[in-house]
């Protein structure tokens, strides 16, 4: 079993890895590990509650915005430092959790699915009724400066990449943590039988409730990050196209995995980059040009779920126990790897599956 | 067990549909040319994105996405009309690398873009880019990069800051203006009607109605409906419009928007007298608008016939064989970017693209990023536009002035004379008294 020091490791490793890179690469690769590391804490988030709790939600987008919005307005109005500002955005995001929590535990699958969706469609569009406050379509505009002991050469790209990435391994590790603690295995007996669970003595529904507020923290500090990064927060970051692509990078990486979480993200961020840099290079016309990124979004799900169903992680999972040869169940518990995958779920689970059905949490 | 299994089902499901509507969130496209021809003095590597035989210019651009109709030509235009200077002898013989990515008009991408191109693509400046929420999520990142930022595709009176922004400059008609110029021309011809607004719920829609406002007698003004661009229905605010018995409907929308304005309006057969601003009512655009959106619901209708008498308005010459520039553009479209519409957004970027040849000349043959600035702040000549350029170290707005038109048989067609103003709720709509210049012999403004 791994243990905290150990994690804590791990992260420094990590964090020395982000700091080597952001000091070799350009300034744009920095605003891209930025952009990683803020991307990695939302899908964390949401692969701890679909993966460990077994709660499906397509609202984390607009749980980042409720992040980013009271980010930006601490900052505007009461010029608070930046992490009291996270830390107050963090706490305003797990009051709304909570909210949405006692709700959703009373939902199961696509009627959790629907509700969560219609957060994220209703959220945003409260910019625009009071523009005043949160100044409606155009957002806003917040500036976050290098602190002067870094000098004023010191690229301010490199120093938003460090902030990000040390919130987004302290956001991760406090998360492997909670997975492999009590709470943790709470989460995945409510997951695999709500009524063994309960029999058990668990109480599911605050189980459930709890899942959803880590989750809808972890959004908000993400929401939170993103201010920071793009100096911006308008409703236009926080569309339906954003919690989806939320899910979609959490599947891509590996539902329930924290290091499935850090591939989707890679995904999500570098592909359309990437793809669009090969596309100008081979002088495609712009209308052309400009709808590759979009195909090739959906290539790579289409092949992640065909080549690898557990995703990514799952894909590396298997091609390493190619060579190690078949692996106990203590290994498939590694640290970052929260989530075993179902062959080899401990279950309780001897009933026909038609009977869940009926059951309640309350 | 089973339920773990049929959650995951579940996921990937969901995921999947969702591969299919991230359609909104896509990325980019760009295009280069490149050539070199000799010189008589020594060029230099004066700034960054300038070498001795190149100028790489970046921008970012709605080529998907909500505002993409239209729009999307405006870049490939510029990029035209840069093909073109290039092939005959370039800006003090170097060429010009225009490259344009797509944001989707969405501004935590345009956040992104423009930092690649800042930072990684290292571009001289950032040319004609397109949008107003969009700009303004990099309006301060590229002033304190001191990227000279020129010519904002976006009416926006936000860009004359120089005070604030030094590096960026406006480009066509800002809406204040606009919004003066058409209302005067409604007060003065409607007197008495009963006015609406409907508008875009940003900068772009709200300093439109401030210089309406300027203009129209309160009094007259019966109802104001908002849009917001990632919600199409717009059903409620048209019934609303049609309940306040408007007479005359001020449109401040983009020509996604206008086109559901007419589309609701015929549903609920109202039928105001419609008064546009010039970026909502490009007429090949938006009867292209109507009838592809008509399909769509399984209706057909003659896009002309319903946007014939359209009033609007034009900082730019109308789109007619008498014109000079127009058959200067025209040239250039057909040898260079044949497949895109001659309409009016193709102009526009054929126009954005000559002020910025115009300004790099007067720049200097070895010019610093300052030497750009510098170089629009001493005022830059009217070109193809109706009215003067207001550049000057105080004022960062262009175009001051339009002509009111009506659009008949899919052309906006000049009614009235060129009138200037300024910005200000008490400065007049007057008739501008100077003529259009015309275009030099060879089509590339010189040093």
């Amino acid at each position: 079993m791994r243990t905290f020091p150990r994690r804590l490791a791990v992260a420094v490793i990590v964090a020395a890895i982000v700091v080597f890179l952001s000091i070799k690469l350009n300034s744009f690769r920095d605003y891209q590990i930025a952009e990683i590391a803020f991307e990695v804490t939302a899908i964390a988030g949401l692969t701890v509650l679909t993966g460990l709790s077994g709660q499906i939600s397509l609202g984390n987008g607009a749980f980042m915005a409720v992040g980013g919005y009271a980010t930006a307005l601490l900052l505007l109005h009461l010029a608070w430092p930046f992490y009291a500002a996270l830390v107050v955005a963090a706490a305003v995001t797990a009051a709304a959790g909570a909210v949405v929590g006692v709700a959703a535990a009373r939902l199961r699958g696509p009627y959790l699915a629907g509700a969560t969706l219609m957060l994220a469609v209703a959220l945003p569009a409260i910019a625009y009724a009071w523009p005043a406050t949160f100044g409606g379509d155009q957002g806003l505009s917040i500036t976050f400066t290098t602190p002067a002991f870094l000098g004023v050469n010191f690229p301010p790209t490199r120093w938003l990449a460090w902030v990000a990435s040390l919130v987004a391994l302290i956001v991760l590790v406090l998360l492997a943590n909670l997975s492999q603690s009590r709470i943790g295995r709470n989460w995945r007996a409510v997951r695999d039988d709500e009524v063994a669970a309960a029999l058990d003595g668990i109480n599911v529904a605050a189980s459930r409730i709890l899942a959803f507020v880590v989750s809808a923290t972890c959004a908000g500090v993400a929401g939170a990050l993103l201010a920071i990064v793009t100096t911006l927060v308008a409703p236009g970051a926080f569309t339906i196209t954003v919690s989806i692509a939320l899910v979609t990078a959490a599947v891509i990486g590996g539902l329930g995995s924290l290091a499935g979480a850090l591939w989707g993200s890679l995904v999500i961020v570098l592909v359309p980059t990437y793809v669009t840099d090969v596309a100008t290079n081979h002088g495609l016309s712009s209308s052309v040009g400009a709808n590759i990124p979009i195909a090739a979004y959906g290539a790579v799900l289409i092949l992640v779920m065909l080549v690898f169903p557990e995703g990514i992680q799952g894909g590396l999972r298997r091609l390493l126990s190619l060579f190690t040869g078949p692996t106990g169940p203590d290994q498939k518990s590694r640290t970052w790897r929260v989530a075993p995958p179902a062959h080899v779920t401990p279950s309780t689970d001897e009933a026909p599956a038609g009977q869940h059905e009926k059951e309640g949490t309350s | 067990m089973k339920r773990s299994q049929r959650l995951r089902w579940q996921v990937a499901a969901i995921a999947t549909v969702a591969a299919l509507g991230v359609a909104a969130c896509s990325s980019s496209s760009s295009s280069t040319t490149t050539s070199t021809t000799s010189s008589t003095a020594p060029l230099t590597a004066s700034a960054p994105g300038i070498t001795p035989t190149t100028i790489t210019i970046g921008s970012h651009q709605p080529l998907t996405g909500p505002a993409a109709p239209g729009y999307s030509e405006i870049a490939p235009a510029s990029n035209a009309y840069f093909q073109y200077v290039n092939a005959n002898g370039g800006i003090y013989g170097r060429k010009i690398i225009y490259k344009y990515l797509n944001d989707a008009y969405d501004p935590t991408t345009t956040a992104s873009v423009v930092r690649q191109l800042v930072l990684q693509d290292n571009v001289y400046a950032i040319f004609n880019g397109l949008g107003t929420p969009t700009h303004l999520a990099v309006v301060s990142f590229l002033n304190s990069e001191k990227v000279p930022d020129v010519f904002v595709a976006s009416g926006c009176d936000c860009w004359d800051n120089p005070t604030t922004y030094p590096e960026t400059f406006g480009f066509q008609l800002d809406y204040i203006r606009e919004g003066k110029i058409l209302g005067q021309y409604v007060a003065q011809n409607f007197k008495g009607k009963k006015i609406a607004y409907f508008y875009q719920d940003d900068e772009f829609g709200m300093d439109g109605v401030k210089g309406l406002n300027y203009e129209i007698p309160a009094s007259q003004v019966v109802a104001q409906e908002s849009y917001v661009t990632t919600n199409v229905n717009i059903a409620p605010q048209v019934a609303a419009l049609r309940a306040s018995g408007a007479q005359v409907v001020v449109a401040f929308s983009i020509p996604a928007f206008t086109a559901l304005l007419k589309l609701y309006s015929l549903k609920l057969g109202f039928n105001p007298q419609l008064v546009v601003s010039d970026v909502g009512e490009d007429p090949i655009t938006l009867s292209g608008l109507l009838e592809a959106f008509a399909k769509q619901s399984g209706a057909t209708v003659n896009g002309n016939a319903l946007i014939n008498g359209i009033i609007s308005d034009g900082y730019l010459p109308a789109l007619s064989t008498s014109d000079p520039w127009y058959n200067l553009f025209v040239k250039i479209h057909n040898q260079y970017d044949a497949k895109e519409p001659l309409d009016g957004n193709f102009f526009y970027g054929m126009a954005a693209a000559y002020t910025f040849v115009e300004a790099m000349f007067k720049a200097g043959r070895n010019p610093t990023r300052a030497d750009l600035v510098s170089a629009i702040n001493g005022g830059l000549p009217q070109g193809p536009f109706v009215a003067p350029l207001a550049y000057s170290p105080t004022d960062h707005d262009g175009a001051t002035g339009a002509y009111i038109g009506i659009i008949q048989n899919g052309v906006l067609v000049q009614k009235g004379p060129v009138e200037i103003t300024d910005t200000t709720a008490t400065g007049a709509v007057t008739p501008y008294t100077g003529s259009e210049q015309t275009p030099s012999a060879n089509g590339i403004p010189s040093s």
